[in-house]
């Protein structure tokens, strides 16, 4: 009897600081990134005639934690024309493990610097044996007045075969 | 299951560990005077657990330690409640020290063979002080900041030594970066680590000479579980109730405030902060030290409490004679005896003070409008949180115009920060400036006069005061009405955010109220320039009177030709002669405007 009474005192004491604890470390869970609207990322003359991709900083808002800084590079992105003024973009960050992607002009392709996954200039899977799952990830474009290109900037889970947004 | 037990066992020996640990004999059985050894190993064990937690999310340097305990306490899960206990939890820990203390010096249990334990027991003490001491600077409040001053600043009066070991804590010749580092180093790593090692010892030799048994034994010997365990355990969990007991007690008193630890303002050298107290435990030696002046303070910061640890540390030898241990009792009853007569005589001095009540104000009000200003949808700049709170009106428009403003004018009768001053007031009275209650005052003819107006003033008998004294109050009915209209007009003008919906409510008043005073049948215009250039103009202008452009201009120039010109009375040219800078200014006008960022808004106002 008294050893129960003090296996469950001695429980409940210690329990206390120790959720309290586990609220503070479970923290990050309960946490969702905001934004996910357009942002202008450059504008159509800046981008080369011929489709050949060109890598620009995405310039945001970044909530990181207590801070809060306005007007800071929170990732990029490749822009590519595709016929006259429809533009792709694709996150550099390779789904993979989330490497930055080179695009190496010469042959045409995307290389992940770090396991080599290869990808088209669409950012398909050129290579059957690339160890990435999925394509390179597109967003969302506009162009809009003044030739400006707004890109709907979002950043997605690395490894997976599906495409989910980091929410 | 038993084959598994075996199998470690045999690998481990953990079976008689566990034996070793729980069979300790408790000679004359269980007893609950035991059990305060238990419950500060308990207490020990929370602040490991909840200080490693914490530690995951606080980020020592000056530009980030106030913030990272901000978004602890008011934006994690459960982060108020980590650090309420944590924070209580170190107060009653004290308050267990000095209670295990005297029961082991009232029991004798530092005589031989024990007097290295007794050693030992007295380190821990001076670690978990140290603890203290270090952990109150770690979130850099205002608080924390100011009393870990004062703190090294005492340890910079030790002869010899004292400047480099002032310099080596706060890690250079200023408090900042690597103060923090520096603390939060010992706060975490040496101290606690030593804890541990110390710990070890005291049990270590506890249980090699056995518990000190309290006379006379009421019962036969029994081991140490199940029964005290027990006991034990129960007084941990009495000490864990008393700790959340402490973190809820805002809401039990019905006193209200926020839960956990306090959290003033981020540290600010350039703020002075008058409140600056430390813990309460060691309130006795800042009363102390009160007594010494001059350079004698190293006699009461050092010598004083030198010699005192120097008599505890040797009473295990004093206390080989029967006449010692009285004395060593009784040294230790004065000694507590007069550490509370101090902490007493520094409560009342500052109950008494009505210096300090007006400082605690001002830097509760400063801690709740941190709040506030963090909590706002524009957050906390990456150059951190002290920055709002210098660019905020709210509280700097107080602190500027009782410097700069009221030893004329006044705010409420008062001097914006509560204080009365000691001249009467000589020009008018601010509050509510440019409002229709207050112009309506202005153009009362038994109010204009006073000094709540231009009485102090040399524009007490001016043009406007006899004209408002004279002719306003000879007004018909009909005349008062569009008195009524000019005032709204006029305080329109102004674009009081207090006033925007009866602005709205009232524009065809207003626009009535225009109409007289650019018609001129109200003589307005006859002095004061509105909505067109005026050469003759030899008042005020009108046109955005009130407004914050209007009034910076004012503040900035007042002897301006748009202002009072050559009629200027002793109004300073707080910009042309540089008396103040434009964001100063920029300050105070919106502050007198009632012009600053409230909870609730959808976005705080950018700063201009």
């Amino acid at each position: 009897m008294a050893a129960c009474c003090a296996a469950v005192a001695a429980t409940a004491a210690a329990a206390v600081p120790v959720a309290a604890g586990l609220g503070v470390l479970t923290d990050p869970v309960r946490r969702h990134v905001g934004g996910g609207g357009f942002l202008k990322v450059a504008t159509l003359a800046a981008l080369p005639e011929d489709g050949t991709p060109r890598k620009f900083p995405v310039v945001a808002t970044r909530v990181d934690a207590w801070s809060r800084s306005p007007g800071v590079p929170v990732g990029a992105v490749y822009l590519r024309r595709v016929q006259g003024a429809r533009v792709e973009a694709l996150n550099v960050s390779c789904p993979h493990a989330g490497c930055s992607v080179d695009f190496d002009a010469d042959r045409h392709q995307f290389r992940c610097p770090c396991h080599d996954s290869l990808f088209g200039i669409d950012g398909g899977i050129t290579d059957r044996r690339s160890p990435s799952a999925r394509p390179l990830d597109a967003l969302e474009v506009q162009v809009r007045e003044g030739g400006e290109v707004w890109v709907r900037f979002q950043n997605f889970r690395a490894g997976t075969a599906q495409k989910i947004p980091i929410a | 299951m038993n084959r598994l037990f075996d199998w470690l066992d045999h690998r481990t020996g953990y079976r008689s560990l566990v034996h070793e640990a729980l069979h300790e004999n408790v000679p004359g059985g269980s007893r609950w005077r035991y059990i305060w050894g238990s419950a500060l190993t308990f207490g020990i064990f929370v602040q490991f657990i909840t200080g490693l937690f914490l530690w995951m999310a606080y980020s020592p340097s000056a530009g980030s330690a106030w913030e990272s305990v901000y978004y602890i306490q008011n934006e994690m899960t459960a982060g108020w409640l980590l650090r309420g206990i944590h924070h209580s939890m170190a107060q009653l820990m004290t308050v267990l020290l000095v209670l295990h203390f005297m029961q082991v010096v009232i029991d004798g249990a530092y005589k031989a063979p024990r007097e290295i334990n007794f050693w030992f027991g007295l380190g821990l003490l001076g670690v978990v002080l140290a603890l203290s001491l270090t952990g109150y600077l770690l979130p850099w409040d205002q608080k924390g900041y100011w009393a870990t001053r004062v703190a090294t600043n005492i340890a910079g009066v030790t002869p010899l030594i004292g400047p480099w070991v002032q310099r080596i804590l706060i890690g250079g010749p200023d408090y900042g970066h690597h103060t923090l580092t520096r603390f939060f180093a010992l706060h975490a790593g040496w101290l606690p680590g030593l804890l541990v090692v110390l710990i070890a010892g005291h049990i270590y030799l506890f249980r090699k000479h056995g518990l000190t048994a309290a006379e006379p034994r009421r019962k036969a010997d029994e081991p140490f579980w199940p029964d005290q365990v027990l006991k034990d355990a129960v007084a941990s969990l009495a000490v864990m109730a008393a700790v959340l007991v402490m973190i809820f007690w805002p809401r039990i008193s019905g006193a209200g405030g926020p839960l956990g630890a306090d959290l003033s303002a981020p540290a600010d050298p350039s703020e002075l902060y008058s409140a600056a107290r430390p813990e309460w435990y060691f309130l006795f030696l800042f009363q102390l030290l009160k007594y010494f002046p001059g350079e004698s303070e190293v006699w009461g910061a050092i010598v004083l409490p030198g010699v005192g640890i120097s008599i505890l540390l040797a009473m295990p030898f004093l206390g080989r004679w029967r006449l010692g241990h009285r004395f060593n009792i009784v040294f230790l009853a004065t000694g507590l005896a007069g550490a509370a007569a101090l902490t007493l005589l520094a409560w009342r001095a500052d109950r008494l003070s009505p210096e300090f009540q007006v400082a605690r104000r001002m830097a509760d009000r400063e801690a709740e409008r941190m709040m506030v200003l963090a909590g706002s949808p524009l957050g906390i700049p990456p150059s951190g949180g002290a920055s709002l709170l210098r660019q905020d009106p709210f509280i700097q428009g107080p602190k500027l115009f009782a410097k700069h403003c009221s030893s004329c004018h006044r705010w409420g009768g008062e001097d914006g920060q509560g204080g009365i001053p000691r001249d009467p007031a000589s020009a008018a009275d601010l509050k509510g400036f440019a409002t229709r209650e207050w112009l309506a005052g202005l153009l009362d003819p038994a109010r204009v006069a006073t000094s709540n107006y231009f009485g102090g003033t040399k524009l007490s008998d001016g043009k406007m005061s006899r004209f408002v004294r004279k002719e306003v109050s000879r007004f018909t009915p009909a005349q008062r009405e569009e008195l009524t209209g000019v005032l709204a007009a006029i305080s329109a003008e102004a674009g009081l955010r207090g006033q925007a919906k009866a602005d709205r409510r009232d524009a065809a008043l207003i626009a009535r109220g225009r109409e007289v005073i650019r018609t001129d049948s109200m003589r307005c215009t006859e002095c004061h320039a509105f909505r067109k250039a005026d050469e003759d103009a030899s008042a005020p202008e009108l046109t955005g009177y009130g407004s914050r452009e209007w009034l910076i201009a004012l503040v900035g120039d007042p002897a301006h030709a748009r202002f009072y010109g050559k009629r200027n009375d002793r109004m300073p040219r707080f910009a042309a002669d540089q008396v103040l800078d434009a964001e100063s200014i920029g300050l105070v006008v919106d502050w007198l405007r009632g012009d600053w960022y409230e909870p609730g808004e959808p976005h705080a106002r950018a700063s201009h």
